[in-house]
C-alpha cells in the first residue's frame, strides 16, 4: 500500500510541471503583454504612469527576456510563496485567492458527500426493484438531471425562491457575516447557505452515479453466488449490501477521479449565477479584464485540485480493491 | 439500458432472417424495439428541420427590435371562440407611474386573427432563395402588431424567433465540434489500437493527461484570449475548435478499445488467413462493424457539446452577440434582477433541455442496438 502511494506521489511533480507550463501558455495567450495593456488601461482611465514604475514591472516579470525565462521567473517566485499581485484588484494574489479557495474546497467536498449519500440508495433501490414505479421515476429524473445545465437549475430555484417566498438565495453568507473573520457564528451561517449550491451542483453527478451503480449492480445480482447465499438462508438486504454492492462500488470510486475535478470546475458556473465567494467568479472576472497572472494562478489552482482529486480516488480505490494495489505496486 | 436487451429466444421466430441479415439491419431491428429511443429519433429529426428552416417557423425577424416592446410576456394562441377560431389577444403596455416600469396586460377586447402558412418578413431558404411564407402569420399584417409566443427580451426582440434561430447555431456547433473530435478521435484511437506498442503508449498517456485536466477553466481561458474584434463566423469556428480540442479523448478511447477487441475476433483472423491486405481488413471489415458504435458514441457526444457551448456563451466567453445561440439568449437571464422581472427569459433553457434529453435517449438506444449479437 505504502509503495503504491509513494509511486503515485512521484508522478505529482511531473504532472504539476506540465500543468504549470500549460497555465503559463494560457497567461501568454492574449495578444500583447499585460504591462502594456495595464498601462493602456490606466491611461484610458486618465491616470498617468511613471515610466520608472513600468520599467520596474517589466523587470520584475522579465518581459524583456525570452518566454522560458519568464516562465522560470514566475515559477521561482511561486515556489517561494510569492504569487504576484493582481493588477486589476491591486492586491496580492495570495490574499485574493486564500479564503475563496477554502470555500471552493468546502463546497466541493460537501457536494461530493451529498452526491454519494443520495446516489447510493437510489442506485441500490433501482437495481433491486428493477422496472418498479420508483425505478422509472429515477430513470426520468436521471435524464432530466443530466440534461439540465447546472446554471439553469440555479436560475430556476433562484427565481422560485424569489417569486414565491420573496427571498434571495445568493451568496454563501448573510450580509453581516460576509467580511467577518471566522467565528462559530459564521460557520453556522455558512451551513445555512451552503446546502443550496451543494444540491444544485450535486444533481447532475447524482444522476450519473446512480445510473452507473444501477448498471453495475444489475450485472452482479444475477450471479450464481447470490443464489447460493439465498439458498443458505441469508437475509436479502444483508446479502445485497454485503457482496454485490461492495463489488459495484469499485467503478463508482474510480469515477471519483473525474468527478471531483468536475465538481470544482463545474462550481464555477453555478458560483457565477449564485454570486458565491469561490475562485470561479474571480477567474471569470480576471479573464474578462485580462488580469492574466491572476487568471493563470487560478487555472493552476484548478489543475492542482484536479490532481489531488485523482490521487485521492486512486488511493481510495487501491485501499478498497487489493487487485489494483498488487498489480501496480 | 437493459430495457432493450433482446432475448435470444425472441429471435428464434425469424432466425433465418437473422442469420443472413447484414449488420445494419440487425441494428435497425433492435433499435426499433427501443420505443422511447425510436420516438426521440422523431423529435431529433424535427429539431434538425427547425435548425434547417428557422425562418419558416418563426414569426418575426430575430434581429428586429422594438424600443417600446421590451420585456413583453409570452402571448398564448387560442383556437376556440364560440366555434373554431385562430387568434391571439392583443397586449397593451401601461407605464406604472410609481416604478416607471412598463406593465403589460392582456386586452381581451382586441383579437389578433392569425393564419397558417401566411406571409410575413422575408427569410432565406438555406441561403439559396428567399421566401416570405411562415407556418404562423398574422392575418392582417398591416394593421396588427406582431405576436410574441415566448415574449420579448430587453430590446423588444421576439424570443420565439430567436430560440428557433438559436437552434441552428447551437445544433450545428454541437455537430461540427463532434465531427472534428470524431475525426481526431478515430484517427488517433485507430492508430493507437491497431499498432499498439510505443505509439499506443504515447497516445494513451496524452489522452490520460488531457482527461485529467478540468475542461471548463481551459475553455474559458482559451476563449477569453480570442481577439474581441473577430467576426461572428471567426468566433464560431474558434469556439468549435476549442470545444473539440479537449473532447476527442473520450471517442479515441472508445475506438481504441473496440479495435483491440475486434483484432482478436474470428472474422478478422479469417480475413487475415485468406490473405486480405491490412487496409482491406481495417476498412472493409473492421470499420463497418465499428460504425454503429461510433454513431452511438457521436450521438451521445453531441448533447455534451451543446451544453458546453451553452455554458461558454452564457458566461459571455463563447459566441458573442449578434450571433444567436441558446447560450447567448440565456445570457440575458444571467442575474436575479432580469429573471425576477422577466422569467420567460429562461425559456431558451427548455430548448436546451428537450434537445439534450432527446439526443441522450436516442444515443442510449443506438448504443444498445449497436451490439446486435449480444
Amino acid at each position: 500500500m505504502l509503495a503504491f502511494i509513494l509511486k503515485r506521489l512521484m508522478t505529482l511533480p511531473l504532472l504539476m510541471f506540465i500543468f504549470s507550463v500549460l497555465a503559463f501558455i494560457l497567461i501568454q495567450a492574449p495578444p500583447g503583454d499585460f504591462v502594456t495593456s495595464y498601462v493602456a488601461e490606466l491611461a484610458a482611465s486618465g491616470s498617468s504612469v511613471d515610466q520608472l514604475q513600468i520599467d520596474a514591472l517589466r523587470q520584475l516579470y522579465g518581459l524583456d527576456q525570452p518566454a522560458y525565462m519568464q516562465y522560470f521567473k514566475w515559477i521561482w517566485r511561486m515556489l517561494h510563496g510569492d504569487l504576484g499581485i493582481s493588477l486589476d484588484f491591486q492586491k496580492p494574489i495570495s490574499e485574493l485567492i486564500g479564503q475563496r479557495l477554502l470555500l471552493t474546497v468546502l463546497l466541493g467536498v460537501a457536494t461530493l458527500i451529498f452526491t454519494f449519500a443520495v446516489a447510493l440508495p437510489i442506485g441500490i433501490f433501482s437495481a433491486t426493484r428493477q422496472y418498479s414505479f420508483l425505478d422509472y421515476f429515477f430513470t426520468v429524473f436521471n435524464y432530466v438531471g443530466v440534461a439540465t445545465p447546472t446554471f439553469m437549475t440555479a436560475l430556476i430555484l433562484m427565481w422560485l425562491a424569489f417569486s414565491q417566498f420573496g427571498i434571495t438565495i445568493t451568496g454563501l453568507f448573510s450580509p453581516e457575516f460576509a467580511d467577518e473573520s471566522w467565528s462559530w457564528a459564521r460557520v453556522i451561517d455558512l451551513s445555512k447557505h451552503i446546502w443550496l449550491p451543494m444540491v444544485i451542483l450535486g444533481l447532475d453527478g447524482t444522476a450519473r452515479l446512480a445510473r452507473i451503480l444501477r448498471a453495475n449492480l444489475l450485472d452482479e445480482l444475477n450471479k450464481p453466488y447470490m443464489e447460493m447465499a439465498r439458498a443458505k438462508g441469508m437475509p436479502e438486504w444483508r446479502l445485497v449490501l454485503k457482496y454485490p454492492v461492495r463489488l459495484a462500488l469499485n467503478p463508482l470510486v474510480s469515477s471519483l477521479g473525474w468527478y471531483l475535478p468536475l465538481i470544482f470546475s463545474g462550481s464555477l458556473i453555478v458560483a457565477t449565477v449564485l454570486n458565491l465567494p469561490t475562485i470561479g467568479p474571480l477567474l471569470l472576472r480576471s479573464l474578462i479584464s485580462q488580469d492574466m497572472f491572476l487568471a493563470g494562478t487560478i487555472v493552476l489552482t484548478y489543475f492542482g485540485l484536479a490532481v489531488i482529486g485523482t490521487l485521492l480516488s486512486d488511493i481510495l480505490l487501491a485501499w478498497l480493491d487489493p487487485r489494483i494495489r498488487m498489480e501496480e505496486a | 439500458m437493459s430495457t432493450a436487451t433482446t432475448d435470444p429466444e425472441e429471435l428464434v421466430d425469424f432466425d433465418d432472417a437473422v442469420l443472413v441479415a447484414p449488420n445494419w439491419k440487425l441494428v435497425w431491428w433492435r433499435f426499433k424495439k427501443h420505443r422511447l429511443a425510436f420516438y426521440s429519433g422523431f423529435i431529433v429529426i424535427l429539431i434538425v428541420i427547425i435548425a434547417a428552416f428557422p425562418g419558416f417557423f418563426s414569426t418575426q425577424d430575430p434581429y428586429e427590435s422594438a424600443t417600446r416592446g421590451s420585456f413583453m410576456p409570452p402571448q398564448g394562441i387560442h383556437i376556440w371562440d364560440k366555434g373554431p377560431a385562430f387568434y391571439a389577444y392583443a397586449a397593451i403596455g401601461k407605464r406604472n407611474q410609481t416604478t416607471l416600469k412598463m406593465e403589460w396586460v392582456v386586452d381581451e377586447e382586441t383579437k389578433v386573427p392569425l393564419r397558417l402558412f401566411g406571409r410575413g418578413y422575408e427569410w432565406e431558404v438555406l441561403g439559396l432563395f428567399k421566401s416570405n411564407i411562415h407556418l404562423l402569420a398574422l392575418r392582417n399584417p398591416d394593421v396588427d402588431k406582431p405576436i410574441h409566443l415566448l415574449g420579448t427580451d430587453r430590446l423588444g426582440r421576439d424570443q420565439w424567433s430567436r430560440v428557433l434561430y438559436g437552434t441552428q447555431v447551437s445544433l450545428s456547433i454541437g455537430l461540427l465540434a463532434v465531427f472534428l473530435s470524431t475525426v481526431i478521435g478515430i484517427f488517433l484511437g485507430g492508430i493507437s489500437g491497431y499498432f499498439g506498442g510505443l505509439t499506443d503508449m504515447i497516445i494513451q498517456r496524452m489522452i490520460e493527461l488531457l482527461q485529467s485536466i478540468p475542461p471548463i477553466p481551459i475553455w474559458l481561458a482559451l476563449s477569453a484570449s480570442l481577439p474581441r474584434t473577430w467576426s461572428v463566423t471567426q468566433g464560431y469556428i474558434a469556439i468549435t475548435a476549442i470545444l473539440a480540442l479537449i473532447t476527442w479523448t473520450g471517442l479515441a478511447r472508445e475506438v481504441r478499445g473496440r479495435f483491440l477487441v475486434l483484432r482478436e475476433e474470428d472474422f478478422v483472423v479469417a480475413a487475415k488467413m485468406s490473405g486480405c491486405s491490412r487496409m482491406r481488413i481495417v476498412f472493409r471489415h473492421m470499420v463497418p462493424t465499428l460504425s454503429s458504435h461510433i454513431i452511438a458514441a457521436v450521438t451521445l457526444a453531441i448533447p455534451v457539446m451543446i451544453i458546453n457551448e451553452t455554458f461558454l456563451s452564457f458566461l459571455g466567453l463563447g459566441l458573442r452577440p449578434p450571433a444567436i445561440s441558446w447560450g447567448v439568449l440565456l445570457q440575458e437571464a444571467q442575474n436575479l434582477q432580469s429573471v425576477a422581472l422577466a422569467p420567460w427569459l429562461m425559456l431558451p433553457g427548455v430548448a436546451v433541455i428537450v434537445t439534450v434529453i432527446a439526443l441522450n435517449i436516442l444515443g442510449d438506444g443506438l448504443r444498445d442496438a449497436a451490439d446486435p449479437y449480444h
